[in-house]
């Protein structure tokens, strides 16, 4: 009996060194790496001008003052008053494209929190009870993985309802099985390590070493992925705005809109779909650089 | 290789079971009653009747599931609403606009990706791998719809290559005994109208595959970039063989594995891309269907577009873990 009194200050001091020394580790090689770098500088300023857009913005969003200056036979380029020219609507494209970052942070993040969560919870339940949860968890995300992951976050966008909301349960919910399989196999995978078994041998609880050692040393794999997922989140708010889904209120700016709306006027101003579509692509870059980084950063088999 | 081949095709019912319930489920716990979220505006009381009538909305959940499923079994996917039209004779008839997209973006993926991801994975950290690598990081951050529009805007508006809407050009008389618009007019003799449907399909065949190219490549570096350091290709070196023996028999026929499994899973996105690859560039297949029953939110077609999709996934992700069993003899034993 006091054989767990005793170890249990160490242990998870010992998890802890073990663990921090892991991220330490990815943090000095992070430091390193062009690719971390280049991909957190653009996530860096995507996050700035999102919070900062009211600030930076040269006029008022979605303000229409110019309307004047957006027919379908002529659309203002770039002037000094206005930096990248006039939008669709008659407001001014600079203005709009810094507003659309915060839609985008907005809903990007938020979806990939709840697929995080939602999909983490799932997954540590599957993967910590095992047995019949195990089964009819992993069954239910199997069901989930049947249908393609743009699919399935149109279906539910398209249940919900015409709002950023809707965008933001259904892009995070066809999130949750990648994450619930991705958490689940990385338990697997830890609960056959020789700590696990040390921890048992020493008499241990199931659930003190399921929370306390297997899930903080299943989660990198996670966190990378919810970093690339943001990249893909980003996009995908974008391409359900394409169809028709999302937010309606022309006066929220969205990349995604804005590129449909320019459409119309295509021939004489393509710039009034590429500037959003741009934005989109550099954003998601950002992100993607950033996560591979992370992933070749906390990948044990780089670690010298 | 035939009890391979059925316990893995057991293993698709009861997933196409659940996804049955969860569809079924779909429209009956939005808010509101189904009828009336059917038939969004048009929702007068006649037409909420006429819809319990013919969805049987009024009977117990148990007796409506059965006869959904035993409608479904008879390949029965419900009515649309909004064209009143079975869905199954929609899909019947826009499938084939949308194998021939997915068949040429995946054409595209595969024979540009295999190659440059086995070119740049035998010289990993030259300048060939490097530009590959970071261009296929760009190929994955485009989205596909923003890509199809910068494509038809280049090569179609500006430069007059292609095309840009439609299947075939209006000015083309063609038959389509098959609507595969490409075989028709081999079937018929019409070789300018094939030719004419082809490039119709170069664009958003470009548009589509692209991200399937990106990832295919990436997959074939990293696979063919591991299996050269394997002990059997030292072995296959020391034995005298010749490098291109070696490269074909050994390199990339273990790198392959990994790679096919990638491409099956690459059919998921291809379908989904074509709802956006369809629309921007106006081919009529069942793409373009869903995102004009988007719109509407015509339940019904939503329904049997998610169904069919996941039937055809699960289908080809069989054939291709059945393949594997043609490209390595090991999963065939065991």
């Amino acid at each position: 009996m006091t054989v767990p009194l005793t170890v249990s200050p160490t242990a998870p001091g010992g998890v802890e060194e073990a663990g921090e020394s892991l991220w330490h580790g990815a943090w000095k090689r992070l430091r390193r790496s062009p690719m971390a770098i280049i991909g957190a500088t653009i996530v860096l300023l995507f996050v700035l001008v999102a919070v900062l857009a009211p600030v930076l913005a040269p006029y008022e969003p979605a303000s229409s003052e110019w309307t004047s200056l957006s027919t379908p036979t002529f659309v203002q380029g770039p002037t000094s008053e206005h930096l990248l020219g006039i939008d669709r609507w008659g407001s001014d494209m600079l203005t709009q494209l810094l507003f659309g970052a915060r839609q985008s942070l907005i809903i990007g993040v938020v979806s990939t929190l709840i697929g995080l969560f939602a999909g983490a919870a799932l997954g540590a339940l599957a993967g910590g009870l095992g047995g019949w949860v195990d089964t009819v968890v992993m069954r239910f995300v199997d069901i989930m993985l049947s249908i393609p992951s743009l699919l399935l976050a149109i279906s539910i966008a398209a249940a919900l309802g015409k709002s950023s909301y809707a965008l933001m349960i259904a892009i995070g919910v066809a999130q949750v099985p990648i994450f619930a399989r991705l958490l689940r196999g990385s338990m697997l995978s830890q609960s056959k390590s020789d700590y696990v078994l040390a921890a048992n041998a020493l008499g241990l609880r199931r659930r003190t070493i399921i929370m306390n050692h297997v899930l903080p040393n299943s989660l990198g794999p996670t966190i990378v992925q919810a970093t690339l997922n943001l990249a893909t989140a980003i996009i995908e708010v974008a391409a359900l705005s394409f169809l028709g889904l999302g937010q309606s209120d022309p006066a929220v700016a969205e990349w995604g809109r804005m590129i449909v709306s320019g459409q119309d006027r295509f021939l004489i101003a393509p710039w009034l779909s590429f500037y959003p579509g741009i934005c989109i692509a550099v954003t998601a870059l950002g992100f993607t650089l950033f996560g591979e980084a992370l992933r070749e950063a906390l990948d044990p088999k780089q670690r010298r | 290789m035939l009890r391979f081949a059925l316990r893995r095709f057991a293993l698709i019912v009861p997933t196409l079971f659940g996804l049955s319930i969860l569809l079924f489920a779909w429209v009956r716990i939005l808010p509101g009653d189904p009828a009336r979220s059917l038939l969004g505006q048009r929702a007068t009381p006649e037409a909420i009747a006429r819809v319990n009538e013919a969805y049987g909305f009024n009977e117990p959940l148990v007796q409506q599931y059965l006869s959904y499923i035993g409608a479904l079994l008879h390949g029965d996917l419900g009515i649309s609403i909004d064209l009143k039209e079975p869905v199954l004779n929609a899909f019947v008839d826009k499938l084939p606009a949308t194998i021939e997209l997915t068949f040429v973006a995946l054409l595209f993926a595969v024979v540009v990706g295999i190659p440059l991801g086995y070119y740049a994975g035998r010289r990993v950290g030259g300048w060939v791998d490097t530009a590959v690598v970071s261009t296929s990081l760009l190929g994955v951050v485009i989205p596909v719809f923003f890509l199809a529009i910068i494509l038809k805007y280049i090569f179609a508006l500006k430069l007059g290559w292609f095309d840009t809407a439609n299947r075939q050009s209006a000015r083309i008389d063609a038959e389509h005994p098959t609507n595969f618009y490409v075989l028709d007019g081999l079937v018929t003799g019409n070789l300018g109208a094939s030719w004419d449907a082809l490039l119709h399909l170069v664009l958003p065949g470009i548009a589509l595959g692209t991200i399937p190219l990106a990832i295919i490549v990436r997959i074939t570096r990293a696979s063919v970039s591991e299996v050269v350091h394997e002990d059997f290709v030292r072995t296959a070196e020391s034995k005298g063989l010749s490098s291109s023996v070696i490269n074909r028999r050994h390199v990339l026929r273990n790198a392959l594995l990994p790679v096919v499994t990638t491409i099956g899973l690459q059919l998921g996105l291809l379908l989904s891309g074509a709802v956006l690859t369809e629309t921007v560039f106006s081919l009529d297949g069942i793409g373009q269907y869903l995102y004009a029953a988007i719109r509407v939110r015509d339940y019904p077609v939503l329904q049997g577009f998610i169904l069919f999709i996941a039937l055809m996934y699960a289908v080809i992700n069989l054939i291709v873990d059945l393949s594997y069993g043609l490209i390595d003899p090991r999963v065939r034993v065991s």
